[in-house]
């Protein structure tokens, strides 16, 4: 609880800060003016020498106070803090007592020092001290001979790769990260249908190795996942190989240090893993969903432990898929695709768009399976080498999703059952008509990959509209 | 070193525990509902059986899920469970 603070002026000290030294002789001089002063010191209990002071031994006023610099003045009315002044200035500290001539023989300012409050080998345990009654999930005590790495495993609690012991210590830290409460409901989470709170998505954010900053995100992400336009409970149970792929756009992408270049899809990055990672985690141990259980899928695939990235914005000749999508420029935002694995587009020879596109176009035919028709949508990740052919060519987003939807218009003789001798297809009366590989909209076009490498990528998709996922997209707030 | 205290990332909660229905002997005069998840092929299979049970004296009832990759809908649920006294549902291809 907040404490309760004298009226008049409130000084914070420590002895370790060579300013409070500097002004120790003032407070007499504040004293001796009539207005109520009261002193309280972070470390030595006999400092200042010039009045007597309170021990904050706990630190509950300097930390329920916000203190970040000493000495702090507060001027406290009807036991609300109304103004404060910090470090010594001697025209603001004469201002604020009404003193004149207060330490007219010392310098005319001097930085403070940082508050005990805020040191970093404090500050966990402080938030711990004073805020865990945020915190409503079980404690769960280990026994003193108890690994607690083995002890996670055999609680369930991991997608077979070792996880951060999530202490109170470390899920307060998380929730740093975000300005929302640790109660606030963010969703329902599949398969059972669990309020999902910032709390239990902190904690599963801890496990994965995440940092407070990319909680906002992860948030975000599981937001824009546990909902029946994403179905991720479908995503889920199904058979086949997806899972959910965050791409994620804005500066913020770069302020928390995201890969969109070099081995995007790959090992390496923190962000780009953790927060895949902690998205799947999260449903996996508040949702329920477990391989074996509800999930179904026959193989899987690597990236349901984790499937993340950003998109390289700076180097895209055709905007960005957030902006696309109806997000505004500047604004951070995240993406959702029910998706399977990356499969690698080969083209170095091509130097001109019709003949990139053609590439492009084959590959994306085949996806899933060359006679399976608008069922599902996919993503073309163009790298650098071959956005590069486009943007020469004067190519915009439009013209080259037109250009790919004009070249997967499909002659339905190779669609029908037992065209091509494969028993797959579409029954005969279509062998009359042309079809086109994937519905408006199918294909989602975005920009990412290292500067060199003439290949591009194509994440396929699964059972696409209201039978199956849509693609959702989320501004992520604080 | 001291040991950590780990916050519960799970739910928490403990499944509804739910007694199973005793067997019906037979069949005879009770209503079954034949439960289509819309997966292909499905019908092939609920249709023999909507076969087998009329022979057996009882009533069917079809129901089917608007997609198979999403739970049913409550409304659904409720009206399979206050028209049947018993319910088969047809998983998969």
């Amino acid at each position: 609880m907040k404490p309760q603070l004298p009226d008049g002026l409130v000084a914070i000290v420590k002895r370790e800060c060579a300013t409070c030294v500097m002004v120790d002789p003032l407070f007499a001089n504040i004293a001796a003016s009539g207005t109520p002063l009261t002193v309280y010191t972070q470390d030595d209990p006999t400092f200042p020498a010039s009045v007597s002071a309170i021990h904050d031994k706990d630190l509950s006023v300097s930390w329920h106070y916000d203190i970040e610099t000493v000495p702090t003045l507060l001027r406290i009315e009807n036991g609300e803090e109304v103004e404060r002044t910090f470090g010594w200035s001697k025209d603001a500290w004469q201002k604020f007592t009404g003193i004149t001539d207060l330490g007219a023989d010392l310098p005319v300012m001097r930085p403070g020092c940082g508050s005990l409050s805020v040191d970093p080998n404090l500050e966990d345990e402080l938030r711990v001290r004073f805020t865990s009654s945020t915190l409503h999930s079980r404690h769960v005590e280990l026994a003193s001979a108890e690994d607690e790495f083995e002890s996670m495993f055999t609680r369930g609690w991991t997608d077979g790769l070792p996880v951060i012991p999530p202490t109170p210590e470390r899920v307060l830290r998380m929730l740093t990260g975000t300005t929302r409460s640790p109660q606030d409901v963010v969703a329902i989470a599949p398969p059972n249908l669990v309020e999902l709170t910032v709390e239990k998505i902190a904690i599963n954010a801890v496990m994965a190795g995440a940092l407070p900053e990319y909680l906002p995100w992860i948030i975000t992400a599981l937001e824009a996942v546990c909902n029946d336009e994403f179905n991720m409970h479908g995503v889920l149970a199904t058979t086949m190989p997806v899972g959910p792929v965050i791409i994620c756009n804005g500066p913020g992408t770069k302020a928390i240090g995201m890969n969109s270049g070099v081995n995007v899809f790959g090992q390496g990055n923190r962000a780009n893993l953790t927060i895949g990672r902690a998205v799947q985690l999260t449903i996996r141990n508040v949702g329920g969903g477990k391989p074996g259980e509800v999930d179904r899928a026959t193989h899987g695939n690597p990236g349901k432990l984790s499937f993340c990235f950003a998109e390289d914005e700076a180097g895209s000749p055709f905007g960005t898929l957030a902006q696309e999508r109806g997000i505004a420029p500047l604004q951070n935002a995240v993406t959702v695709f029910a998706g399977e694995g990356p499969r690698c587009v080969v083209d170095q020879a091509a130097r001109t768009p019709e003949q990139l596109t053609n590439s492009f176009a084959a590959c994306l035919r085949a996806t899933h399976h060359p006679k399976s028709v608008l069922s599902f949508d996919a993503i073309l990740v163009v790298s650098p080498d071959h956005s590069r052919v486009y943007a020469e060519a004067g190519w915009d987003r439009e013209k080259i999703l037109s250009e790919l939807y004009a070249r997967l218009n499909i002659p339905g003789t190779e669609l029908v059952k037992g065209a091509l001798d494969m028993a797959e297809g579409l029954p005969a009366k279509f062998a009359d008509r042309i079809v086109p590989k994937f519905k408006p909209g199918g294909i989602l076009l975005a920009h990412a990959g290292g500067g060199a490498g003439l290949f591009s990528s194509i994440i396929g998709g699964w059972a696409n509209g209201a039978m199956g996922s849509t693609p959702v997209t989320r501004p992520v707030l604080s | 070193m001291s040991v950590p205290i780990l916050l519960d990332p799970t739910n928490e909660s403990r499944p509804a525990q739910r007694e199973q229905l005793t067997r019906p002997a037979s069949v005879k005069g009770l209503t079954v509902g034949l439960l289509d998840i819309v997966k292909a092929r499905g019908d092939v299979y609920l249709n023999r059986l909507e076969e087998l049970f009329i022979a057996e004296g009882a009533k069917v009832l079809r129901f089917r899920k608007p997609t198979f990759t999403k739970p049913a809908p409550p409304d659904l649920r409720h009206e399979i469970s206050i028209q049947c006294n018993v319910v088969i549902e047809a998983l998969a291809d």
